[in-house]
């Protein structure tokens, strides 16, 4: 298909452009096929390019022979373009509608875009599987590397690799995919090396009505305690929400059949609530209103806050199990793709250390979200403006986001990544010139050879100037778990996303410059006091007779 | 003490609100002026100390397991929650401290009898430290247009006024004393705030005595003189905080608010703050919300929201806004009042100086701005408070609403404000405390005895102003210049956990930032001493240069790198490293506390 089709109107001149504070620019409006750039054609002003896929929806006005549009972004962004004749307006928007909304993954822009900077680690090698069991390795050897899943047969959300108890057989572990949904057999999600506790996820048991069990599967997970030791299994749904899918052929781990485990059930939404959810609190966010009870009972009833509580208490709860209990734990809901790798990733950012730097962060991006199969294609295809009924979409990775960024605002120092590296990954999920959200699981990522034909995101953020700008200049590295409050008090609105596009953050943007100033001048002088001393110890040395002061 | 009928209970348990496993056992004495509760622990010495005078409310609960359960509620928000093993000894400790927590004589409080190792020269210095006749001479006053005036000295045309007052050089005493009558207490209009640059004036009263129809000649001439004062503007505005259904209500009572046909040249404004009992209950309702015990998110939001609190802090907050933009933008006069001129309208008119002068938002400046709209203009500290027994329905937080107005703003402006959230929160405590002699009685004329014979929070405050320091404050910052324009978008408003859950230490952040850049700051400067000293000795030695202008003549000197990190002597490195060592466990405060 050719782009060209799609585009009637390719240029229009004198477009306005307004945007959240920032001055209006007039200029000329084209069209390609990844992009809608606005340029003033003078070299100071500052010229737009919106990806197409960032687009939410579009809302077009007409007044006389005025058109607008206006633009509503995945990145919750929203401009409008005045744009003079009628026809030309209704050509661009329905230009715009057609190219936002691409079916085929291949016409997405990642294939077409070109690095404009030097790849000098190319992400796509960054995080293999292979590499992290070394790390793993070093620390255990009660745990084997599987090819079980080489050719995705197995567990078609799964990556090629995984790890498993040593003791199991790849023949066991095609028995327990029969019984997990999707083929998700429990596999190792974390290991904490202080104690040797382990966090395990999966998919639901398929035990149905009549309690279908499944020896290979008990043993599986039997095989991670230690002798008289019990585990904990986290249940991400209700009892209630569990009990229901055994008519679907789910279902739940029976206290008969998995004596030595302890199962808890949280209630963490998924799906459909959720993007409701999101769409609530935008709005309630964008209500300009300026009435108090409004503003808080809208807020209240998005439920958005509701939600972050109870995924980190639950996190905190695994953690909790592994850390404080010394037990290990077993992760699932439904799927296993969604609430079970918000658990288990939060879960990982409290008890180790390392997932707190910005590398570690991507690994653990990396590991439990792109590789454990968080279908990133289908949940971030629409975000909170899009008129169309809901189908996959829900803001998991958002919601995950935004629970670190809670911990963030907790252990402002411990973390070795600043807030702008959290929005960073939430606007490359829903829309980006790289391919590192692209597909729904490693089996679909290998089909489409993204890592031959398109850029990882890692590629670009691991440069100098990126990390650079992405650190947090507070951080001191802490050892410790880091146990955050769930209590309501201390869960804020993260307002870099949600109220990004609704206030200024100027006055908050200089505070944090100052910040920086006060901890790079007390660097610099650190240097200097560093180097004279450097010299007096030289000058004694060459003459023993001078005495220091 | 007579009041004291039980000085010491043992094996008193001191709940955890939170997690019933952090309880506490230890002994319980009660003091003249303090509850006092001693942690057993061996080793620890662990002491909860509660000023009597604190103490808002005290409730025994049904008997448990552990004990007779006591409650204290504070005023500064701490709750405690006591389980004492006998019922007799419950009994008498409630009591007690029933007595001992309403005073009912100013001669009872504590301020009488505290006494820090200072003498009696130098406590006399203390209260010389505020002078507000500076701060109006920092405004230019007097001048060609404002003049103090002597007609307040002996409190005689209102008793609840400072004696010192400025008004508008035309304004005669007659006119004075002719608009006192029609003003509700006497409290007849009068300078808060002056413009330097563009000579608009924030003026400052009670309700008039209008009634349906009554008129009076001389107040008409008072708000003439206002408006003549400022020779650039041919308009004022009279601004009535109060909702306009009260001020209605008030007609009947013959008093009322001012029609725009009598006063020339005056444009009239209904602001809608609610009356001092619609705060009291919406308080207390955030309160209740604040102390659930494990809430859902819902349940805080809807409680948040149902209280109705941080609606009101909006309109005290827009109320500041829209005479600041009176002042700074338009140019023009305003006479701001609600019924007395003592609740709402000294909020939004030290709010609008807040908002306006960056002098306010200074350390100096804060303490200087409580200290004329609030305590010489006669805010009935003792009566909102709660100081000595009394009248319930004149308790009210006002001053808690302007404490936290600031807070939202330095909230929004965080490089704007000298001073950081503990000085807020420090001034509120001591507001109600009865520690320093500031804040006690109602009005300037109650207060006269007192400043002889106590101590002042200001100075106090002064003395330790390092722990009040934002670092992140620069006089020179844009931020700091020139007038405030907040938003008022209801998202700008957040809930101050830092005053009203002051005393859950789980649920604040676990590492300040704010106490990182201290440390880092007293580094620096431990940094530029040494820098200094270094610099001095390497220029008694030959060949060696500053760092900065040529580090080739060094290596040309051969490198042997005896290098010696560097550690600065004294303690702020060390604090930093066990700062982060026990940051997850402990608050930084206390760690940084414990150091020093």
């Amino acid at each position: 298909m050719e782009f060209a089709e799609l585009i009637k109107t390719p240029r229009v001149d004198g477009v306005v452009l307004h945007r959240p504070f920032l001055p209006t620019v007039e200029g000329t409006l084209c069209l390609t096929g990844h992009h809608l750039i606005l340029s003033s054609r003078q070299d100071n002003t500052e010229e737009l390019w919106l990806l197409h896929s960032n687009i939410d929806s579009i809302e077009k006005r007409f007044v006389g022979s005025l058109g607008s549009i206006i633009v509503k972004c995945k990145d919750l962004r929203v401009i409008q373009l005045d744009i003079p004749g009628m026809e030309e307006c209704l050509n661009i928007a329905s230009s715009i509608e057609a190219l936002s909304t691409l079916d085929s993954v291949s016409l997405m822009y990642p294939f077409f875009y070109r690095p404009m900077f030097e790849v000098i680690e190319d992400g796509w090698n960054s995080f293999l599987p292979e590499d992290a069991f070394k790390d793993l390795e070093s620390m255990t050897d009660e745990w084997r590397l599987s090819e079980v899943n080489k050719d995705f047969s197995v567990c078609p959300s799964y990556p090629p690799l995984v790890a498993v108890p040593k003791d199991i057989d790849d023949e066991t572990l095609r028995k327990v995919a029969t019984f997990r949904h999707g083929g998700r057999f429990p596999v190792l999600s974390y290991y904490h090396k202080k104690n040797g506790m382990v966090m395990m996820r999966a998919g639901q048991p398929l035990t149905g009505t009549n309690g279908r069990r499944c020896k290979e599967d008990e043993k599986l997970i039997n095989a991670t305690l230690r002798p008289g030791k019990r585990g904990y299994i986290i249940d991400t749904r209700t009892i209630n929400v569990a009990q229901q899918a055994k008519a679907r052929g789910g279902g739940i781990e029976s206290e008969a059949n998995y004596p030595q485990w302890r199962r808890i059930h949280k209630a963490i939404e998924r799906s459909n609530v959720l993007q409701e959810s999101l769409i609530k609190l935008v709005e309630a966010c964008n209500d300009q209103s300026h009435n108090m009870d409004r503003w808080l009972s809208k807020l209240e009833a998005s439920n958005w806050q509701t939600h972050v509580k109870e995924i980190l208490t639950t996190a905190c709860l695994a953690a909790q199990c592994i850390d404080r209990e010394g037990a290990s734990v077993l992760v699932h809901g439904t799927e296993g793709t969604d609430t079970t790798l918000q658990v288990t990733s939060l879960a990982q950012i409290i008890l180790d250390p390392s997932c707190r730097t910005i590398r570690g962060f991507q690994g653990l991006v990396e590991r439990e979200w792109l590789q454990a199969g968080h279908p990133f294609q289908q949940r971030c295809a629409q975000s909170a403006y899009s008129n169309s009924k809901p189908r996959q979409e829900a803001p998991v990775f958002l919601l995950f986001l935004d629970c670190v960024w809670q911990i963030l605002r907790q252990f402002p120092c411990s973390f070795e990544f600043s807030e702008s590296y959290l929005v960073l990954l939430f606007e490359h999920a829903y829309a980006s010139q790289f391919g590192t959200f692209l597909g729904n699981s490693a089996a679909e990522r290998a089909k489409l050879s993204l890592p031959e034909k398109t850029v990882s995101l890692w590629s670009w953020v691991n440069r100098h100037q990126e990390i650079e700008r992405l650190t947090n200049p507070l951080f001191e590295a802490n050892s410790l778990v880091i146990w955050p409050s769930v209590a309501p008090q201390s869960l804020l609105l993260w307002e870099g996303v949600f109220l990004r596009w609704n206030r200024s953050s100027k006055c908050l943007d200089e505070a944090y410059e100052e910040m920086v100033h006060i901890i790079e001048y007390n660097k610099e002088l650190q240097n200097k006091v560093n180097s004279l001393r450097r010299q007096l110890a030289q000058l004694e040395t060459e003459d023993p007779l001078l005495q220091t002061p | 003490m007579e009041f004291i009928r039980l000085p010491k209970v043992e094996n008193v348990k001191l709940l955890d609100r939170v997690s019933p496993r952090r309880s506490r056992v230890g002994t319980l004495y009660l003091t003249a002026t303090h509850t006092i509760f001693v942690e057993n622990e061996a080793g620890v010495r662990n002491e909860t100390w509660v000023l009597h005078s604190l103490v808002c409310s005290l409730e025994k609960q049904a008997a448990t397991s552990s004990g007779y359960p006591l409650l204290i509620h504070c005023k500064n928000f701490q709750v405690l929650h006591f389980a004492i093993p006998r019922e007799q000894e419950c009994q008498d400790v409630h009591l007690s401290l029933q007595r001992l927590s309403q005073p009912e004589s100013y001669e009872e409080l504590y301020c009488f009898s505290y006494k820090p190792n200072v003498d009696d020269e130098e406590r006399q210095n203390e209260w010389d430290f505020m002078n507000l006749k500076a701060d109006y001479s920092r405004m230019g006053l007097p001048n060609a247009h404002w003049k103090l005036s002597p007609a307040n000295r002996n409190y005689k045309v209102s008793d609840t006024y400072p004696a010192d007052l400025f008004v508008p050089e035309s304004a005669t005493p007659p006119v004075i004393v002719g608009s006192s009558k029609f003003r509700s207490r006497g409290r007849f209009p009068t300078l808060s705030y002056y413009s330097k640059e563009n000579h608009a004036a924030i003026c400052r009263s009670s309700q008039p005595l209008s009634g349906f129809s009554a008129r009076c000649l001389e107040d008409e001439q008072m708000l003439e003189a206002i408006l003549r004062s400022n020779p650039c503007s041919d308009f004022m505005y009279v601004v009535d905080t109060r909702p306009k259904l009260n001020a209605i209500a008030n007609r009947a009572a013959g008093k009322g608010y001012e029609n725009e046909d009598n006063y020339s040249n005056i444009k009239f404004q209904f602001i809608g703050i609610e009356n001092i009992h619609v705060m009291r209950n919406s308080q207390q309702k955030m309160l209740e919300v604040c102390e659930l015990r494990s809430p859902s998110m819902s349940d805080f939001l809807e409680g948040l929201e149902s209280s109705g609190w941080l609606k009101h802090i909006k309109a005290v907050l827009d109320a500041g806004i829209f005479i600041t933009k009176a002042v700074a933008e338009e140019g023009v006069s305003v006479l701001v009042h609600c019924s007395d001129g003592w609740d709402r309208t000294a909020q939004v008119c030290s709010v609008a100086c807040v908002l306006l002068d960056p002098y306010y938002r200074t350390l100096q400046g804060l303490m200087v701005l409580i200290e004329k709209d609030w305590i010489s203009f006669g805010h009935k500290f003792s009566h909102r408070c709660n100081h000595l027994v009394g009248d319930p329905k004149e308790v009210s937080p006002v001053i808690d609403q302007f404490l936290e107005c600031v807070w939202q703003l330095m909230e929004q402006f965080p490089c704007a404000f000298e001073f950081n959230e503990r000085f807020l929160i420090t001034i509120h405590s001591h507001i109600y405390s009865c520690q320093y002699g500031n804040f006690i009685g109602n009005n300037q004329r109650e207060r006269i005895q007192v400043h002889q014979r106590t101590h002042s929070l200001w100075s106090y405050l002064w003395t330790n102003r390092t722990d009040y320091i934002n670092p992140l404050y620069r006089p020179d910052h844009s931020q700091t210049q020139g007038l405030l324009r907040p938003s008022t978008a209801p998202y700008c408003f957040k809930f101050w956990r830092g005053l009203y859950n002051r005393f859950d230490q789980g649920i604040h952040p676990r590492q300040s930032v704010e106490d990182y850049l201290r440390t880092i700051q007293e580094e620096t400067q431990q940094l530029e001493e040494q820098l200094a000293s270094h610099k001095q000795v390497n220029f008694k030695l030959p060949l060696i240069m500053d760092p900065d202008s040529d580090e080739a003549v060094y290596s040309a000197r051969g490198s042997n790198d005896q290098t010696l990190p560097f550690q600065p002597s004294s303690s702020a490195r060390i604090n930093l490293h066990f700062f982060f060592a026990c940051g997850v466990f402990a608050t930084h405060t206390l760690v940084s506390k414990c150091l020093l």
